[in-house]
């Protein structure tokens, strides 16, 4: 003990088209084919080709000591599909070594569980059927858009089936309490609390460049040993974080991969440690405790919540206005505009909207297409406003 | 350590302004006034405007040299049918002010000499011949950004560079204006410091703060500026037209006046949208107030804007703004909409939307006002007294 439990996310939105008024009934094509493959190609090349490369190596060279979890939004394996199979089938070859698990999560990588609860669950099986028929697995453990959890949603988990759910290791839910254990939540009886350990997860993913960081440069024998620290007061270390860390948030310049190679074995040098994926944490450790996520929680900013998504009136209204058209858009029968209208879900169209960064740092501006939150807006209204026009203009089914 | 006593060569004052000239030189001298530093403000002619924070000297004062003073924006093309017979006024005057400059330069008692605009370039040039003492070259628009690049002056445009070139320091109202000072005038771009314009609170605050438009559920989309090319109002008419083709519900508010104004109206005939446009002539004042609290949106689609305050001024007054990326004023407010001046498809849709989504204008307005409530010439002042610190050290 501890026990490192790593997961890493991985998502690509399908960005929007430039989309003015005039386009309205007048085009249909709202997704951006070659600024998306030019966003994607990047990423590919700067992260996720080395970094399934380094993650098989070292899956090999520990001799399945070394684990992981991945996520894999539906919206990007889709992509990944049509443009960068070589990337899915490193996918597949980590799936097949039995150390790598794949989260559950939603397709679109939505707010669905905010608006609608059948259209969440239905994002939530579109992407077990697309998991099963790439990597022929069943995900057991689920984690929702950003980390979103609540009293209330892992209940509906629950119920879905899902052994465990992740979540954000929140001072303000945990208090006094170490995020270093398995919980169990207020309202569900059996599922299991996974909470990510946000000060060393942020120590890699966020500081591990920051030049004004007192521990600046990181290396894997120090945070090995910050991980031993917690011998006796923790069974398990949750570092969740964007797989994007490795590569495009952090740049290979930065050291990064050679943070990574070295990780696993400066971890495992300690024959106490050792890394475990989350379905195994559920086996092997006992919840210590019952918590309460009476509000969503999230693992964004400084603020742990929603309001990157949520926090302005263009949001809400933008949201309010999607998921206004649920019942129309479902009684139709047309495969296109179900697929347009889940791909409008996508939380990244929403961020795009968020206005706060201007004193949040500039994490939303570095992943945002837009020249501003309220160009944002716009262009998804526009977009909205041609999708509600074709449903009025349709003949009823 | 001794505050420095500045002779500061301007061409307008408010309420006697043509324009943002006047009101920026009124705003950094009472900021730089309130740190201490002593103000003597020369204006080429006599008027009747006042500022309790400096001592204004008038040029003609005693002389009546100066008959007709030209406005600070003239440019050679758009005054030339007015002086055909004795060449262009406006240099003259500019002349005539640096010879006056010169006398008063030996009359007067001061440490740094600060001159606006070409306009007192010469000026503050002579200033410095018979004083000896530093020139910083303000620059509030470039011959470049007034003629659009086209029938540049060449006057004008020697004038400029001998200031730029003569003076101990440049100052420019924008990163947007410095570079076109080193690229247009060759200027070391290490001689050049930034003062951003900003905006005057408790001035911007008087009069009747709650105006509304009465003209019912139409909207009304203002333009406020002179009608210059510089300005970009044609492409507001351009934009205009689509904007009115989606939406006919819509008026449009041109408030200034200038050379262009002939060209517009028929501009705005020829476009069938002279039944949207209105025409206000130049406003001040509480008029100025309550146009801008009658608009839904307040455009700025400038082809060339060094700074362009009335786009803080309207959003301190709570009017969402579009403004040109041609602009300085960009750099330093975030909330706003900012299109390519040329894009009338872009400011089309934006307007449209604006117009369309409450959301949109509410998110806009109040983020903006709150961003504006923390522009202010105080910080802009520190700035310059520190350029007048490094020159006297």
């Amino acid at each position: 003990m501890p026990s490192i439990c790593l997961y890493l996310q991985t998502h690509q939105p399908l960005r929007l088209r430039n989309y003015t008024i005039f386009d309205i009934g007048e085009n249909q094509d709202y997704f951006d084919e070659q600024r998306n493959y030019d966003y994607l190609s990047r990423i590919v090349k700067k992260s996720y080709l080395p970094t399934n490369k380094m993650l098989l190596e070292l899956v090999k060279k520990h001799n399945g000591k070394f684990k992981l979890a991945l996520g894999l939004s539906g919206v990007l394996l889709e992509q990944l599909e049509n443009d960068f199979p070589e990337v899915i089938s490193d996918f597949q070859k980590l799936v097949k070594t039995g150390c790598c698990e794949i989260l559950a999560e939603t397709y679109y990588h939505s707010l669905a569980y905010l608006y609608s609860p059948e259209e969440f669950k239905k994002q939530v099986n579109l992407h077990k059927q697309k998991i099963k028929k790439l990597f022929n697995y069943e995900p057991k453990v689920f984690r929702n858009t950003e980390l979103m959890l609540s009293n209330e949603m892992a209940a509906m988990v629950e119920k879905m089936g899902f052994q465990a759910i992740l979540g954000e290791g929140a001072d303000y839910i945990l208090q006094w309490r170490s995020p270093n254990f398995v919980y169990g939540i207020k309202g569900a009886d059996k599922i299991k609390l996974l909470l990510r350990n946000y000060k060393l997860s942020d120590d890699i993913s966020f500081r591990f460049s920051c030049r004004d960081w007192a521990e600046w440069p990181l290396t894997a024998d120090k945070f090995a040993a910050w991980v031993r620290a917690i011998d006796g007061s923790g069974e398990i270390v949750n570092l969740f974080m964007d797989y994007e860390t490795f590569g495009e948030h952090q740049w290979q310049e930065t050291g990064i991969f050679e943070f990574l190679k070295k990780l696993p074995q400066e971890i495992l040098n300690y024959p106490q440690n050792n890394f475990k994926t989350p379905q195994e944490v559920v086996k092997l450790y006992k919840p210590k405790a019952q918590l309460d996520f009476p509000n969503i929680v999230t693992w964004a900013d400084t603020e742990r919540d929603l309001s990157a998504w949520l926090g302005n009136k263009m949001q809400v209204s933008a949201l309010k206005n999607l998921y206004s058209l649920e019942e129309k858009i479902k009684k139709q029968n047309n495969k296109k505009i179900i697929e347009q209208w889940r791909c409008l879900q996508t939380s990244d169209h929403f961020y795009y909207m968020c206005v706060k960064w201007f004193s949040d740092g500039d994490v939303h501006k570095y992943f945002s297409p837009y020249d501003s939150p309220y160009d944002g807006f716009i262009n998804f209204m526009n977009v909205f406003q041609d999708l509600k026009m074709r449903l009025e203009n349709s003949p009823k089914v | 350590m001794r505050q420095p006593t500045v002779l500061m060569f301007g061409w307008e004052f408010p309420p006697f302004n043509a324009g943002g000239l006047g009101v920026a030189c009124y705003g950094l001298a009472k900021a730089l006034a309130q740190q201490g530093v002593k103000i003597i403000f020369v204006l080429p002619k006599k008027l009747p405007c006042s500022a309790d924070f400096c001592r204004i000297i008038f040029a003609d004062n005693n002389e009546r040299i100066i008959k007709n003073l030209y406005s600070a924006y003239s440019t050679f093309h758009s005054e030339k049918n007015k002086s055909l017979s004795k060449g262009w006024g406006l240099l003259e005057e500019v002349k005539l002010y640096a010879k006056i400059a010169r006398e008063i330069a030996k009359k007067e008692n001061f440490d740094i000499i600060h001159a606006h605009d070409w306009l007192s370039f010469p000026a503050g040039l002579a200033a410095k011949e018979v004083s000896g003492k530093p020139l910083i070259a303000h620059i509030h628009a470039t011959e470049f950004d007034r003629t659009g690049g086209l029938n540049v002056n060449s006057d004008v445009f020697a004038i400029e560079k001998q200031g730029f070139e003569m003076a101990d320091k440049v100052a420019a109202v924008s990163n947007f204006t410095k570079e076109k000072v080193e690229a247009n005038y060759g200027i070391d771009k290490n001689k050049i410091a930034v003062i951003h314009n900003a905006v005057d609170h408790i001035r911007d605050s008087s009069g009747n703060s709650s105006y509304k438009w009465q003209g019912g559920k139409a909207k009304l989309v203002l333009f406020l500026g002179r009608l210059t090319l510089q300005k970009g109002p044609d492409y507001f008419l351009l934009t205009a037209k689509k904007v009115a083709d989606k939406n006919p519900d819509v008026y449009f508010a041109m408030a200034g006046s200038g050379d262009m104004q002939r060209q517009l109206i028929n501009q705005a005939i020829d476009l069938g949208i002279s039944d949207k446009v209105i025409f206000t002539g130049f406003l001040r004042g509480d008029d100025l107030n309550k146009i801008y609290q009658m608009a839904d949106l307040y455009v700025m689609p400038s082809v060339s804007e060094p700074f362009g305050i009335t786009a803080l001024e309207a959003a301190g007054r709570g009017t969402p703004i579009l403004i040109s990326k041609q602009s300085g004023v960009s750099e330093v407010i975030k909330n706003c909409l900012r299109v390519d001046f040329w894009d009338i498809n872009q400011m089309a849709n934006k307007i449209l939307a604006v117009l369309q989504y409450p959301v949109l204008k509410n998110t806009l307005r109040e983020n903006s006002q709150q961003e504006v409530a923390k522009i202010n010439w105080d910080n802009s002042a520190k700035i310059c007294f520190n350029l007048y610190q490094e020159l006297l050290h």
